[in-house]
């Protein structure tokens, strides 16, 4: 399974990383939303999943969550919100936009783990 | 590990007596990460000095507060999704099929822990029984302590975080400082108690579904055998057992019958007319 880590944070892209990694996962990474629609279609093969930040500069997570979720190309995608904002209202608002999960920073590898489990991208349970 | 041969021998002796679990040489890594916040808590330098300390102590408290140490186990939300998903998309509508003129549904959470697995089916079943349709869920577990989490319905953000859909996040909690709280719509239909499986299972209803997933793990086969028969005798005809993914009925007690819902193996009594006339001999 191959994951795409979108994070302005290098401390926070090493944490997904090496949890991904443990799982299973191949993981590409990405520094922002523009950075990472960029390099989408170029990645070969295309991720089954991304893990995407909220706060980021040039583009934030929300925006590169909607502009995703309307291009065919990436229909496929699965799209995983992780990030510190923690309001209800934030919460409906990522889902609204076409985010599929959300997890709270901070988080536990095996919350990670937890929530790739609830979108079917692994199957062993912690 | 640091905690000492004689230390462990106790612990294993005290918890298998009182719970009839079964802790055997290897666990001591889990007999030391449950007990270190109690010997903390006790003022004590380590386990070993507080396992001491449990048996020169007369009371029954202290020695009843390593039970309930060693028999808690972390719990994540909709714990093994695909489980809960094939209950939701084959189990739950054949049981209303069958099940027409029997309301409410009575479902038991046998190891409710904090509450997570009560909650979560309340969840399922608030958003799946068909109009009209009442739930009843009795939580049960050994340990008051986490039931007083449980009965409490509040969560922190790292609970949270370990596998609740989002989409449920939204629609069933509320942000509480910094934690959430489970909404009164779901609470109002589930109540928690204290029980031992291994003891006595009096005040029970008749159970149209049991969760009693990873704990007969840890008992003995005597006791498996034992769990599992006064289980069987508290289920409603054609109801449903939901075991742990490693465990099953399967060498202990004949009288179940598997069935398989894919990821999802249930059992149910091979003979739910023999259940009247177990009534008449208790």
């Amino acid at each position: 399974v191959h994951a795409l880590v979108i994070d302005d944070s290098s401390a926070m892209r090493m944490i997904l990383r090496r949890t991904l990694k443990n799982l299973g996962f191949e993981v590409t990474e990405a520094v922002n939303g523009r950075d990472a629609l960029d390099r989408l279609p170029t990645l070969d093969p295309q991720p089954d999943v991304a893990l995407v930040d909220w706060n980021m500069p040039e583009m934030d997570g929300l925006t590169f969550v909607q502009t995703v979720r309307v291009d065919p190309r990436f229909r496929r995608l699965t799209l995983l919100m992780v990030t510190t904002e923690s309001e209800q209202s934030q919460i409906v608002r990522a889902l609204a936009a076409g985010a599929h999960e959300y997890l709270i920073k901070p988080f536990t590898p095996d919350a990670v783990a937890d929530k790739l489990e609830l979108l079917g991208l692994t199957t062993a349970g912690v | 590990v640091s905690i000492g041969t004689a230390e462990f021998t106790f612990v294993a002796d005290l918890v298998r007596r009182e719970a009839a679990i079964v802790l055997e040489p290897g666990k001591e890594y889990l007999v030391d990460a449950r007990l270190a916040p109690l010997a903390r808590e006790a003022g004590v330098p380590g386990v070993n000095e507080f396992v001491r300390l449990a048996r020169q102590a007369p009371t029954r408290d202290h020695r009843w507060s390593i039970v309930e140490a060693l028999t808690t186990n972390e719990t994540s939300w909709f714990r093994d999704p695909a489980v809960f998903e094939a209950f939701r998309r084959d189990l739950l509508p054949r049981l209303v099929a069958e099940r027409s003129a029997r309301q409410p549904l009575q479902i038991w959470s046998a190891a409710a822990s904090t509450g997570q697995e009560a909650y979560s089916l309340a969840m399922l079943l608030t958003d799946e029984l068909p109009p009209g349709w009442r739930y009843e869920i009795l939580g049960t577990d050994i340990s008051a302590e986490v039931l007083e989490r449980a009965r409490a319905g509040l969560y922190t953000q790292m609970e949270m975080n370990r596998g609740l859909p989002a989409q449920h996040l939204v629609r069933y909690f509320r942000r509480q400082g910094t934690g959430w709280r489970v909404d009164d719509r779901l609470r109002n239909g589930i109540r928690f108690r204290e029980l031992n499986l291994a003891g006595p299972l009096l005040g029970l209803p008749r159970f149209d579904v049991v969760f009693m997933r990873n704990v007969l793990i840890y008992f003995d086969t005597e006791t498996k055998r034992s769990v599992l028969e006064r289980v069987r005798r508290l289920m409603a005809p054609g109801g449903w057992l939901v075991l742990g993914t490693a465990e099953t009925t399967r060498g202990i007690d004949e009288q179940f019958e598997q069935h398989r819902f894919g990821a999802l193996t249930a059992y149910r009594s091979a003979a739910p007319d023999a259940a009247p006339s177990l009534k008449g001999k208790a």
